[in-house]
Formats: structure tokens, sequence, C-alpha cells
């Protein structure tokens, strides 16, 4: 690990005000960046701890939930309203690494995280993303946890968390201070960016802005589902992940929210989506469509060819499950 | 001023290196080796301590992160003459063989029993809210601390026993 001074500012703005500069970078829990300085990915001048910042809890927002940026993915998880309320949230985090590291991984860190690319960790190899314009050493090369949708051809990583999965498909808001407008409120299906041109710019902070908490909305009565495929059953980023909020009325599907994970760059929604679904009677023929639908535009680079029909059967079968035991 | 860490109820003096891993300081300044270094990288559980009582991977946090807080680790937790009961179990069922991950599979089986008893629930879980003591469940839960041996099974029984008896 490079040399680098250890701050801990006295509150939000301090620390916004602090990390204002280039090679000025925040920490969490550090589960993922410190990870990356070890391997010199990352090479901050100084750390800004945020960690005893007073954002560490969850409240009520009118009829949804406030989460703040330091809590620990073990306590939302482990939250009575999110158990009840927000079960897909529970179940993405709880699918995602460790209990250790869910016990010092936050909601801003885990947002946040980087991509697990092995290009991108391993300083020897080209990577546009860690070194602009080096080259992508995954393009033409081992490839299998990469994109199939909204890749570039700069970069074809992928967004590796789990919870923002289930935060894309509950729609949830991301608040962020200390940037030039101020405070603002950001959708989590906006906060990711595809790579293009950028693939560095892997979401929408602007230097010195942080993330003081997420907002979920109020709930829905609906069946809520998160499936996971991974290359052993615990303690695994995904391959394809897909959450899914789905409800049924009078054997007509009424809401259909979905998101997935490890098709590309960010947790990936798609509006037609919904849009095909509400109004129609569940059936093998409108999962197909819906299938083809989310998968036109795939595009599949070598090894990650295997995600196509697995996203195809993975979406089906959440499908079917979350529909054929509704009334 | 300087700040201090408490390690098994003592005080120790932070590191003026702010690299320093939670895990180097305790091994290095500290002189605690019980706790080990398999991956330094968050990907084997080696490195589990208790830190205010919940379960971290020691090598993915810096000393400097934990000023007044309390660290416990596997010496903090039982002596040869005096064991706990986790560390009993774990000789009576074989729960090892070469013995490099006992500490942390100790440590974070420690914090397993409270998380259980405080309805924590896991991936495993069918019911968020009822989670269970299947076998299923304990070895999700165990799933952060590999064994390089194999001791998976033993590992699982000395578990089942104190979580099933308290003893
Ligand atoms: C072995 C291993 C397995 C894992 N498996 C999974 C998995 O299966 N699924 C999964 O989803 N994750 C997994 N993770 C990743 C883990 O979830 C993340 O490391 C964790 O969520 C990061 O949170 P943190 O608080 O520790 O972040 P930090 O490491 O502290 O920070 C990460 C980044 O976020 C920035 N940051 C932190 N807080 C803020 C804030 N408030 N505002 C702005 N920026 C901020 C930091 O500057 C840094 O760039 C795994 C990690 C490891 C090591
Ligand atoms: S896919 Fe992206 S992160 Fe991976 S090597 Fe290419 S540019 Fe780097
Ligand atoms: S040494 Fe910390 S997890 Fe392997
Ligand atoms: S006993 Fe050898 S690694 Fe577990």
């Amino acid at each position: 690990m490079r040399p680098f001074d250890y701050i801990r500012p006295t509150d939000a703005a301090d620390a916004a005000e602090r990390i204002s500069g280039a090679g000025v970078k925040a920490i969490a829990g550090g589960t993922n960046l410190l990870d990356l300085m070890k391997l010199q990915v990352e090479t901050p001048k100084v750390l800004v701890d945020v960690g005893r910042l007073d954002m560490a809890s969850i409240a009520e927002d009118g009829a949804g939930l406030r989460i703040g940026a330091l809590v620990t993915n073990t306590n939302t998880a482990n939250h009575a309203r999110v158990r009840a309320d927000y079960a897909v949230l529970a179940r993405t985090i709880l699918a995602g690494a460790t209990q250790q590291l869910r016990n010092k991984a936050t909601t801003g860190g885990n947002l946040c995280q980087r991509t697990r690319c092995t290009y991108f960790t391993n300083t020897d190899q080209p990577c546009n993303k860690r070194k602009p314009g080096s080259g992508c050493g995954a393009i033409g090369g081992v490839a299998r946890l990469h994109a199939i949708l909204g890749a570039s051809d700069q970069c074809i990583a992928t967004y590796p968390g789990d919870m923002a999965v289930a935060m894309a498909a509950l729609d949830a808001k991301v608040h962020l201070t200390g940037g030039a407008t101020g405070e603002r409120t950001v959708p989590v299906r906006d906060f990711h960016n595809l790579p293009g041109q950028t693939p560095w710019q892997e979401n929408v902070l602007e230097t010195g802005e942080i993330i003081t908490a997420v907002t979920l909305p109020p709930p829905v009565r609906a069946r809520q589902i998160y499936r996971k495929v991974r290359e052993r059953s615990s303690y695994a980023f995904a391959l394809v992940s897909v959450a899914a909020i789905i409800a049924k009325e009078g054997g007509k599907i009424a809401r259909a929210d979905l998101a997935f994970g490890g098709l590309a760059h960010k947790p990936w929604h798609d509006p037609r989506l919904s849009e095909l679904l509400v109004g129609e009677t569940p059936s093998p023929a409108l999962f197909e469509k819906v299938a083809d639908t989310l998968l036109d535009s795939a595009d599949a680079r070598g090894g990650s060819d295997f995600k196509i029909p697995l996203a195809r059967r993975t979406l089906i079968a959440v499908l079917t499950e979350a529909t054929e035991d509704q009334l | 001023m300087s700040e201090t860490i408490k390690v098994n109820g003592s005080d120790h003096l932070m590191p003026a290196d702010a690299r320093v891993s939670l895990l180097d300081f305790l091994r290095h300044y500290v002189g605690l080796t019980g706790t080990k270094k398999g991956c330094d990288h968050g990907q084997c559980g080696a490195c589990t301590v208790l830190v205010d009582g919940v379960r971290i991977n020691s090598c993915l946090t810096l000393a400097a992160m934990h000023g007044q807080q309390e660290v416990t680790t596997i010496e903090g937790l039982g002596t040869p003459d005096a064991p706990s009961d986790l560390q009993k179990a774990f000789l009576e069922h074989d729960g090892f063989q070469c013995g490099y991950c006992t500490p942390g599979q100790i440590c974070s089986a420690t914090a397993l029993l409270d998380e259980i008893r405080a309805e924590w629930p896991s991936d495993a879980s069918d019911d968020l809210n009822a989670p269970s003591l299947s076998d299923e469940e304990i070895r999700e839960r165990m799933s952060g601390n590999l064994c390089r041996c194999g001791a998976y099974a033993n590992i699982l029984a000395a578990i089942r026993q104190v979580a099933e008896t308290g003893a």
C-alpha cells in the first residue's frame, strides 16, 4: 500500500470539503477500497474516514424508509421493516459476500464498489477503466464475468453488487451532498453510468460529493424475489441475478418491477419489461417475449456468451415462480 | 494525543503508520499471532476477529479506523487452561487438521451463536423472520471461513453441539 494521510472529518459538510481534491477518497467500511489499495489499483494520498459520521441510522420516511449511507449491510438486512416490507432488499444483501463482510460493508460503499474484472485488478494488464487509453484486456481475453448489455468498445466490465439490484427494482433514490448543486437526489436506476468512452466514470458522483442516504418508496404488496446464479452456492459474485417485485390482481399482472445484476456496468432496468407484463395473464409465451425484449441487444464477447441463455432462463424461472402461487 | 485500541481487555497505542491493517496490528504490534493471515483480501476468513462483539475480517480494515473500540481475538475467547465452549468442542470433534483456519473459524462461530440467538436472517433462511438451526443455515453462516484441509464436517458438528447444548 502506498503511504497516505488518514483523517476523520467532523460532519458530512466537512467530509465533502476535504474530499474536493484529486487523490482524496472517502473510506467507510474499507472492504473494497483497502482491497484495491493493497493491489495499488487505488492509490489515494488522503483517506477521509466517514465511518463515524452521523449517517448510520434507518428511519421512517413518510410511508417509506430512509437508510443512512453508513448503515451496515447487516443492519439493513436485519431491520424489521426491511424484512417485512422490502424482503427483496434483505434477500439481495444476504446473498452477497459473507457475514463478516456484511458487518463492515456500508450502504454508500456498497453502491460505489468497483468491478471485479480481473484485468482491472491486475496492474500488469491494460485497462481503460484503471488507466484511460491503455486498452481493454478483457475484450478478446478471458471474460466470463463480463457484460452482455450496454457495454462499449472501451470496457465490458460489470457492476458486481447485489444490494443495488434490489434498490433499482424498488426505484429507490440516492441522496447526495457536497457537489456543485448542493444537495440532490438521483434514482438508483440512474446512479451508475454505462461505460461508453469514459469507463472510469462509474457513477454520477462529482468530486467531493458524498452519499448521505438511500430512500425507499412506500412498500407495495407484492411477491418479492431475488434469484442469484453463481459458481458456488455462497460467497461468490453473481453471474446473473434477477430482482423481481410482482403483484397479480384477478389473474392478471398488476405490477412488475424487475432489475438485473451481472449483465451490465450498472444494475440493469428496462422499462419495456413492465409495459409488456402489466395487464397481461401470465403465460410461458409472455415470459419468452419478455426475455426476448430484455436480450434483444445482448452482445457477448467470448467467455460470457453463456450469460445470454442463463439470463433468459433465470428471468423466466423467476417470473414463473412469482406468478404461479398468487391469485 | 495518540489513540488506543483495547485488545482482549488491555489498551494498546495506535501505530503511527496509517497503513497498518487491524490484522497486522494484532500480529506485529500487539504480538497476538493467533489471528491468521490467509489471503489478506477478505476471501478466506482466517483473520476473523470480533470488534465490539461483531465479527469482521481484520485484514480489510485499518487499525486507525478502530480507535477506542474493543477487539476480541482467539486469545481473548479462552486459554489452554480455560477454553471456551467452542474451543473445547473443536477439540472434541477434531474440527481442524493443520489448524491454520481454526482461530478464524472459532471467532466466527462465536459470533454466529449470538447472531442466531438475536434471530439475524441468512441467505439460507426460508423465512426471514424465523431463521432455524439447520445444517444448511450453519454452513451458509460459516461460508466466510474457508478450510483448505476440508475439516468442514467436524467444524459443523462442533458448532452444532454448542448451539444445541450450550457447551
Ligand atoms: C471477498 C469478497 C466478496 C464479496 N462478495 C460480494 C457479493 O457477493 N455481493 C456484493 O454485492 N458485494 C460483495 N463484496 C463487496 C462488498 O459488498 C463491498 O466491498 C462493500 O459493500 C463496500 O462497502 P464499504 O463500506 O466497505 O466500502 P469502502 O471500501 O469503504 O468504499 C468503497 C468505495 O465507496 C466510496 N464511498 C464509501 N462511502 C461513501 C459515501 N458515503 N459517499 C461516497 N462515496 C463513498 C469509497 O470512496 C470507495 O471508493 C465482496 C467483497 C469481498 C472482499
Ligand atoms: S472490461 Fe473494463 S475494467 Fe475490465 S479490462 Fe476492460 S476496461 Fe478494464
Ligand atoms: S486474511 Fe482476511 S479474509 Fe483472508
Ligand atoms: S484446518 Fe487446515 S485450513 Fe482448516
